[in-house]
């Protein structure tokens, strides 16, 4: 079975939506040669003007995708870095989330914003290391990420046909995740809905992106003493709480482990969804990014901020130990 | 203080020329996490401009940001020590490359974010003169950085509170990898003009020039004259990151980078001093840049108990990510 890399899986998933759809096209900073590693052959193929290299003019750029959508089109835009999604915030939040409902129905805004190496990429430090999907999750913009290759290629499928704007942020962490994958097994993945990658018993463990690889180390880790369920939900909003419900139900222990900051953050709207719902055998238990986290440049302090594999032990060891 | 003086400019051009030497082969050496942007084939433009500033005058970089940060006066040692993620650095490790800073020489910072400095320098300078001082500020950018709105409103606010500041675009012909000519509609010093401010275009790769041109516009300003732009027309010499080095991205035609790397900064000012003298600049310049190897290399790195510490500058305590 061929190997696909995550990277490879979104250069996949966008070569078969501009080849399926004359509507979709490109637009982002390098992207002809293709700086991020994610557009490389792909205006070779389907030329320059599905394939548009961008001024730096992020703002405009993204209304400008925005107003080609409402003319027909479904543009889908690379961010080269996390944080830029702060300075078109603006752009995506108060313009293409808003005119369907502003018009009255008139229209819609199918634009996606694909951001390849969220999170730290180790060393790019303050500016260039956030993990803002939550932020697009409170704003009730579709949010989606994807932690393996198949799922990066059918989510990134799907975020483009969607009829509504869609936030793709593809972890930096899981970049580099290669898996076996047969080539006809490429589907599209629906938006909204979980993905178990290990089921359990006693504790259901929701991971979100890259993390649920450590998840899943985690667990491999404990097998002996604790069995635990790997729960990905894959879309941040429209969250899959039917699936986690069923879940929490079972195992009776819920620990959240999200590469953002703690206070509103996902991990935070996770636990409080769970409980209203499902009576808990222990107290649930977060590990995330601190509060108001910046992310320091020193590569210790940097690994420091962000949630580790031994806070994931330890937090699962106290809701065994609670209940 | 304009200074002109010729070895003055000649030791500061050949600095960060080995500042920026060494620096690269401590990202090989894996000792500069992240990598750098490369200053290479500038350096005349960071020289000739801070040559014509005083210690309390202001400036703000960019992601290409040594030059400025040394230029203006900051410790080689400690700059490189910060680049290493130690905590003796300029910003106790926390800043690194991009956002290297010494407010203690008037260097509010490089800038990961590009256009975002303009603005900052604007309300620094004004702040200042509201304060009674007479100082002056300067922003550097990029020739991509004139395609954000950002700028451009700091322009807009510059020109109409005339603030002085100088908005120094370093034209090196490329944004990454995207040229000017691709990317800029009008010119750079129409975007001024259009401000109602003076704009000059001046050789980037002649540090006597820079000066020259930067020492006349600031006295314009001191005496009470409004911001002025001064397009420093330039080249960069090596990789815009130093993933660059790993990862060949094909848009510099080979024959304009043997151009390019023919009109030499640190040889233009070279050649105006006597052989004897230039060769004393060098030796100087090699033994402070061994030792602030010797220093960086030697320093501790910062501990990650600590990792957030500098958040909040109102004593607030961040809570930990939790486990
Ligand atoms: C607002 C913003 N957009 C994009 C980037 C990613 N990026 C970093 S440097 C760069 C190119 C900047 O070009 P230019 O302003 O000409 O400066 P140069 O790199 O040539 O010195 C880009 C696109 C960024 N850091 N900030
Ligand atoms: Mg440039």
């Amino acid at each position: 079975m061929p190997r696909l890399s995550y990277r490879r899986a979104l250069t996949r998933a966008l070569a078969d939506e501009l080849a399926r759809d004359e509507r979709v096209f490109l637009l982002g900073e390098d992207i002809r040669v293709a700086a991020a590693n994610v557009t490389s052959g792909l205006v070779k193929r389907f030329g320059p003007e599905r394939v548009r290299d961008t001024p730096l003019s992020e703002q405009a750029f993204t209304s400008f995708a925005t107003g080609a959508a409402l003319a027909g089109m479904r543009p889908v835009i690379e961010f080269q870095i996390p944080s830029l999604l702060f300075l078109v915030f603006e752009q995506i939040v108060n313009h293409a989330h808003k005119f369907p409902l502003m018009t009255g129905g008139q229209c819609a805004v199918p634009v996606t914003y694909l951001v390849p190496g969220s999170g730290s990429r180790k060393g790019w430090a303050g500016q260039h290391s956030d993990h803002p999907y939550s932020l697009f999750a409170h704003a009730g913009v579709t949010t989606v990420v994807p932690a393996t290759p198949a799922d990066a290629y059918g989510l990134l499928v799907s975020a483009v046909r969607c009829d509504d704007p869609v936030v793709l942020f593809a972890p930096a962490g899981a970049l580099d995740v290669r898996e076996d994958v047969d080539a006809a097994a490429l589907v599209p993945v629906p938006l909204g809905r979980a993905r178990v990658h290990r089921p359990g018993d006693d504790v259901t463990v929701v991971a979100v992106g890259h993390l649920v690889h450590d998840a899943l180390a985690v667990a491999e880790e404990l097998a002996d003493q604790v069995s635990v369920e790997v729960f990905d939900p894959r879309t941040l909003y429209p969250f899959d709480w039917d699936s986690l419900v069923e879940s929490v139900a079972r195992t009776g222990r819920l620990v959240v482990v999200d590469d953002a900051n703690r206070s509103c953050g996902v991990a935070g709207e996770v636990i409080a969804t769970v409980v209203e719902r499902v009576p808990l055998v222990a107290p649930p238990r977060r590990v995330t990014r601190p509060d108001g986290a910046v992310l320091p440049f020193a590569p210790a302090l940097d690994r420091a901020v962000q949630p580790g594999r031994d806070q994931l032990l330890a937090a699962i060891h106290h809701v065994m130990k609670d209940g | 203080m304009t200074d002109a003086d010729p070895v003055r400019l000649y030791r500061t051009v050949r600095l960060i020329r080995r500042f920026e030497e060494r620096a690269i082969e401590l990202v090989r050496s894996g000792h500069i996490v992240g990598g750098i942007h490369p200053y290479l084939g500038q350096e005349g433009i960071a020289a000739g401009v801070c040559a014509a500033l005083r210690a309390d005058d202001v400036v703000a970089g960019t992601h290409r940001g040594h030059g400025h940060v040394l230029a203006k006066g900051a410790d080689p040692a400690r700059m490189l020590a910060e680049l290493c993620g130690r905590a003796t650095g300029l910003n106790a490790g926390r800043g690194g490359s991009m956002h290297a800073a010494d407010l203690g020489v008037g260097v509010l910072g490089a800038n990961a974010i590009v256009g975002a400095s303009g603005a900052i320098i604007t309300g620094a300078v004004w702040a200042r003169r509201r304060l009674g001082a007479d100082a002056v500020g300067v922003s550097f950018f990029g020739d991509g950085a004139v395609n954000e709105g950002m700028l451009l409103e700091a322009f807009n606010l510059a020109a109409l509170w005339r603030v002085p500041v100088l908005f120094v675009c370093e034209n090196n012909g490329y944004a990454t990898t995207m040229p000017v000519a691709a990317a800029v509609a009008g010119s750079i010093p129409g975007r001024a003009e259009a401000f109602g401010m003076t704009a000059t275009v001046v050789d980037g790769q002649d540090p006597e020039e820079v000066h020259a041109v930067t020492a006349a516009a600031v006295a314009r300003m001191r005496a009470g004259g409004g911001p002025e732009l001064v397009e420093a027309r330039t080249y960069r010499f090596d990789a815009h990151h130093t993933f660059e080095h790993a990862v060949r991205l094909d848009y510099r035609p080979p024959e304009e980078v043997a151009r390019g790397r023919s009109r030499d900064p640190v040889a233009i000012q070279g050649a105006r001093l006597p052989d004897a003298r230039r060769v004393a600049v060098d030796a100087e310049v090699e033994a402070t840049l061994t030792a602030a190897v010797e220093f960086a290399l030697a320093s501790p790195e910062p501990d990650p108990v600590d990792a957030l510490a500098y958040l909040y500058a109102s004593g607030l305590t961040a809570r930990t990510g939790g486990g």
